[in-house]
Order: C-alpha cells, then structure tokens, then sequence
C-alpha cells in the first residue's frame, strides 16, 4: 500500500488509473449490454406477459383493458388505442415519464420515469405484440458521434427548429401545448420522438427522414448542447427575444432607478 | 358683434386668488447635521472609488491571465470577467461621485431667475445692419447672374438623392402573373427539402409531417441566387396524413389528395412567414411570425391570428412511377396580398 502511495506522482500514474477505470467501465458494460439488448429485440413471452400484467394495472384504465383505447360518453378520447404504435413509442413515452400521465392534461409533461428500465422493456414487448408497429432503434441508428452535424443542422432547421427552436430550447404551440426543450434528451428518445410522433408532434417516418438524417440530426443537437456561450451568458439561448427582454425590462428598469435616485432629494 | 364687445372684457382680478408660495424651507440633512453620518458617508464613498480601483486592477490581471488561444470556453470566461470588471469600475465611481455630490457637497439652493430670451434691441439692430451690410458687398441683388445660377444649382442638388431611391426598388412593378404563379405544375414531384428525395404515398404515415419543395427548383443553376431564393420564398409545400374521415373536403376540391395526403402552400397568407408548426392532433398549422393558426383539416381555413385568407392548396396526383407529384399549379397567388392580387383574380 505504502508502495503504491509513493508512486502515486509517477508520471505514468494517471495512465494507469485511467486505463483501470476504463477497462471496469468496459466490464461493467459487457454485463449490462448484452442483457438490454436482448430485451429490445427479442421480446419472450415472459416478458410479454409481464408487460400485460404492469399494463393492466397502470395503463389500462385510460388505454383500455386490451390496449384499445377509451372514450367516454362526451366522445372525449381518455387514452388513445396503442395498437400498432410499436414498441418505440412505449419506449419513448414511458422511458421519458411522460406515461403514466400524472392527472389528464393538455399536455404530458417529461418526468421522472415511474417504471425501471426492464419494465419498460416488458411493456414495449406487450405493446408490440399486439400489432406491428416501429421497434425501438439499434444504438448504431442514433449514435451521435456517426452523424454529420453540418448536414444535422440543415435538416433540423428545416423539419424540427419551428417548433423546438433553432437550439433545441423549445417553444410554446396552441391552448397551453408546447414542444418540449430538447436538452438533456436521450438520443434514443429523439429517434423514437421522430418516428412515432408523440402528443402534438407529426411522425417522420423512416421513409421520408431516412435513418441517417435522423442520426445526423441527433448529432446536431447533442453537439449544438456542448457549445459554450461565447458572449458570456445564454439567458435560455432563446435568441433576441431574451436578450430584447433582458434589455428592455432589467437593463431600462435599472437605468430609471438609478435617475430617480439621482433626482431625489438627500435625507 | 360690437354690442357683445364688453361681454369679452376679461375680468381684472383683485388681488392674486393664488399667491405664489415662494421656495419650501430648506431642510438640512442628517449629513450637515451629524458629522458621525458625514465620517460615515465619507468612509462610504471611499469604499466605492477604493473598489473601483481593485477592480480596474482586477481587468489587467483577467487580461493577463486569459489570453485568448481559441478555445471558446476561455473566450467566454474572459468576456464575462472583462466586462464584469471594467462595468463595475466605472459604475462605482459613477455611484461615488453621485453619493458624494448628494450627501456631502455644499447644500445651497440656487435659484436662477428666468428672463426673456429676445436679444437686446441694439444687438438685433446690429445684426440686421450686418446682415444687410454683407447682402450689399456680395451683391448679390445687382449680380443677377450669379444669384439665379446659385439658385439653379441649389434647387437641383437633391435630384441626385431623389434618383437614387429609385434603386430600392423596381420602377415598373413586376407583371402580375410573375407573382401570381409559382412552379409548380401539372407533373411536378413533390420532393423531400434538403435531401431532394422523391416520395411515394406509402412513405407517410398517419400523421406525418413532410416539409417539401418541387422537385424544378433543384434543377434551377446554383448560381441563380435570386430565382432559387423566389421560388423558395413561393413554392415551398407541406404534406400532411389524416385518415380518410378526420378531414373534410371543400366543394371543387375532390380528388385533391391522395388517400389523406394533403399538400399546403408553406407561406402564411399574412406577411409570407414559412410555416410549419403542425400539430398532428388537432391538424391545425401554427405561424411562429404572428399566431396565424390554419385548420388543415377544413382546407386550410384560417382559425385564429391575423391572417384573412385560407392556406392554399395543391392538387395532388401519383405519377407513373409511383412518386408524389402535382396534379395542377396552385389555383391562387400564395402568400401575403399584394397591389395587384385582385387583378390576378378577376
């Protein structure tokens, strides 16, 4: 111990630690991957039947009994029918918190996710044996790092940044709706957003965003999330309307202030 | 009009009704009075500009310490610490000599008498006289010549700036159909924008959203800056899914989608801003400019905001190989209202 205490300034020291941390970290991975991954792909039928009874008791009661969907006497739609919405959007949408929905609203807010991992997995198999319907991606369809961020860029200011904003803050839509801010969102959930169109949201199918324009566009937002801010504070990097409100109510308010005290006789 | 005269008199007042109260009395304050408060306003106001210092020496060693190699982070962090200095420098000394000014400087009240601001009359004479003086040894009023040359001179030295306006824009105002008419026309594809892809009918899905441009503009030359910027300002498409049954369909419309694939005009009718904020549940298409809100499901009605007129649409057909395309051009002028539009119309 004392040994390894005096080499401890080695300069090869903080090779060594890294090299040790990473090679755990690989291990560690080894272990978990393998297992999520068969639970994405190959759903059995245990898992299935797990999935049903969590659905039965958490979802049925807007999503009806067998997943159909209900609407009441009003002709208000509860909870829609999830036949053939895949096992992507149960992802997505359990994954983010957003089902189970904490009272009926406008809009599913992102949350704490109220299901683990594996039971998540569970839903998605009974979700999608019910219909086909889109899978959730491999992790070499939304790996950041493979994408063209350049080419991210365009395709998202053109399909995404009217309503998430050209930096991915978000924006408000119509009746109290919004489209959510988009940082620190999983890449795996921004492909599946895309592809199923949750809430308010459109679908952009596979066919026309094609796998790769959704990676690229994933690269763009994950990148664009890392850039600093080089005038020195963001204010929300909403652009000129925070900076026009800063100006205007902060910086004039602070201006009047200052002449009122000015003009005002000493005590 | 003679006999009312005296009803007019205005009525001389007896005595002032509201005498003039003359200056308040003056009111020393707690810093003339307790030198404690003075000492302490002296100390306060020295702190200030002892402050002020520290920070002007706090800029030099942000300086020194940041140089600039880059890397934006250090940008950032040294814009933040150089401004945040050199603000506060100037700022406390601001607030320094204000305070001082306020509570310890002598507290005297002025009063400055107005007076009228007419000249005295001998130098009003004098003016005139020199005026009239310089008028005389010009001669400017014998020298008719020079006098009516300098006038023409004078009178057109604005034209040049009158003709330059003319650059801000056309003289002749386009024809109206240029404005009128887009593209788009029977046979057109409809594309993918940024990728170019064509699109079949089994690539959307319910609920789809599809920003799209005619497959004619990636064939405009790349260095026809201006005509590709028109025709993205004009011909810019949406494709939208519904399910057969969610939408209606407007008389004279039948058969203008392709089993629920509608295609709309992206440019609001309002000022021309690019839509596309779609919500997929209730179909209705959002302006980000103005709040304009479309219903699509209604053939594009305007359902609030300031815009008066529908989104127009396209009719749409499936060409021989199988891809999306236009059926016709658009059956109106796109876009916000222009002098013309009712002409185009009629």
């Amino acid at each position: 111990m004392t040994a390894l205490l005096a080499k401890r300034r080695h300069p090869l020291a903080a090779v060594v630690v890294m090299a040790a941390a990473l090679a755990a970290l690989a291990g560690l991975y080894a272990l978990v991957s393998p297992a999520s991954q068969a639970s994405t792909t190959t759903a059995t039928s245990t898992q299935v039947e797990e999935g049903r009874q969590l659905f039965l008791v958490g979802c049925s009661s807007c999503h009806g009994i067998n997943a159909e969907g209900v609407i009441d006497d009003a002709g208000n739609v509860l909870g829609p029918s999830l036949i053939g919405v895949g096992a992507a959007a149960v992802d997505f949408q359990v994954g983010t918190g957003r089902m189970p929905m904490a009272r009926a609203d406008v809009q599913a807010p992102k949350k704490t996710a109220a299901y683990t991992e594996e039971q998540t997995a569970a839903l998605a198999a009974y979700v999608a044996s019910l219909a086909p319907g889109p899978a959730i991606p491999d992790a070499d369809q939304f790996d950041p790092a493979q994408g063209d961020v350049a080419r991210g860029g365009e395709l998202y200011r053109t399909n995404c940044a009217q309503c998430h904003n050209t930096t991915g803050q978000g924006g408000a839509l119509t009746l109290g709706k919004y489209a959510p801010k988009l940082t620190g969102v999983e890449p795996v959930h921004m492909y599946e957003a895309m592809l199923t169109g949750p809430q308010s949201m459109p679908v952009f199918s596979d066919d026309v965003l094609t796998s790769e324009d959704k990676r690229d566009i994933i690269a763009f937002l994950t990148n664009v999330q890392g850039e600093p801010n080089p005038g020195g504070v963001g204010i929300g990097r909403i652009g000129p309307v925070s900076e026009g409100l800063w100006v205007w109510l902060i910086g004039l308010g602070a201006l009047i202030g200052v002449a009122a005290w000015l003009g005002a006789k000493s005590s | 009009m003679t006999t009312h005269s005296s009803d007019l008199e205005p009525i001389q007042a007896v005595g002032d009704p509201l005498p003039d109260p003359g200056l308040p009395p003056h009111e020393h304050r707690l810093t003339d009075t307790d030198p404690k408060a003075a000492k302490r306003v002296e100390r306060q106001v020295a702190a200030m500009f002892g402050i002020a210092t520290l920070a002007s020496i706090g800029f030099l060693v942000a300086y020194v310490a940041l140089p600039l190699d880059g890397d934006l982070n250090r940008l950032q962090l040294s814009n933040i610490l150089l401004g945040l200095f050199l603000g506060l420098s100037l700022f406390l000394i601001g607030i320094g000599a204000i305070q001082w000014a306020k509570k310890l400087m002598p507290d005297v009240e002025m009063v400055q008498e107005r007076h009228p601001l007419e000249s005295s009359p001998e130098d009003q004479q004098g003016a005139i006289a020199a005026f009239e003086a310089g008028a005389e040894e010009s001669g400017i009023g014998r020298r008719k010549l020079i006098r009516n040359s300098l006038l023409g001179a004078a009178a057109l030295l604005p034209l040049p700036v009158v003709f330059l306006l003319g650059d801000l824009g056309p003289l002749t105002p386009p024809p109206p159909e240029v404005l009128a008419k887009t593209i788009w026309k029977k046979g057109t594809r409809v594309v993918n924008d940024v990728t170019f892809e064509p699109i079949k009918p089994s690539d959307l899905q319910v609920g789809q959203l599809v920003n799209a441009m005619p497959a004619s503009y990636e064939e405009l030359p790349e260095e026809a800056h201006t005509e590709r910027l028109r025709v993205r300002a004009s011909a810019s498409v949406l494709l939208i899914r519904m399910e057969r049954g969610e939408f209606t369909v407007p008389e004279g419309r039948e058969g203008w989608d392709i089993d629920g694939i509608l295609c709309y005009s992206k440019i609001c009718t309002h000022v021309g801003c690019p839509i596309s904020l779609y919500e997929q549940q209730t179909h209705n298409m959002l302006c980000p400019c103005h709040q304009s809100t479309f219903a699509l499901a209604e053939g594009g009605k305007v359902v609030f905001g300031p815009a008066r007129r529908s989104l127009p649409q396209l009719p749409l057909e499936v060409d021989a190989e199988g891809y999306l395309a236009a059926a016709a051009g658009f059956d109106q002028p796109v876009g916000p209202s222009y002098w013309q539009r009712l002409e185009v119309e009629s």
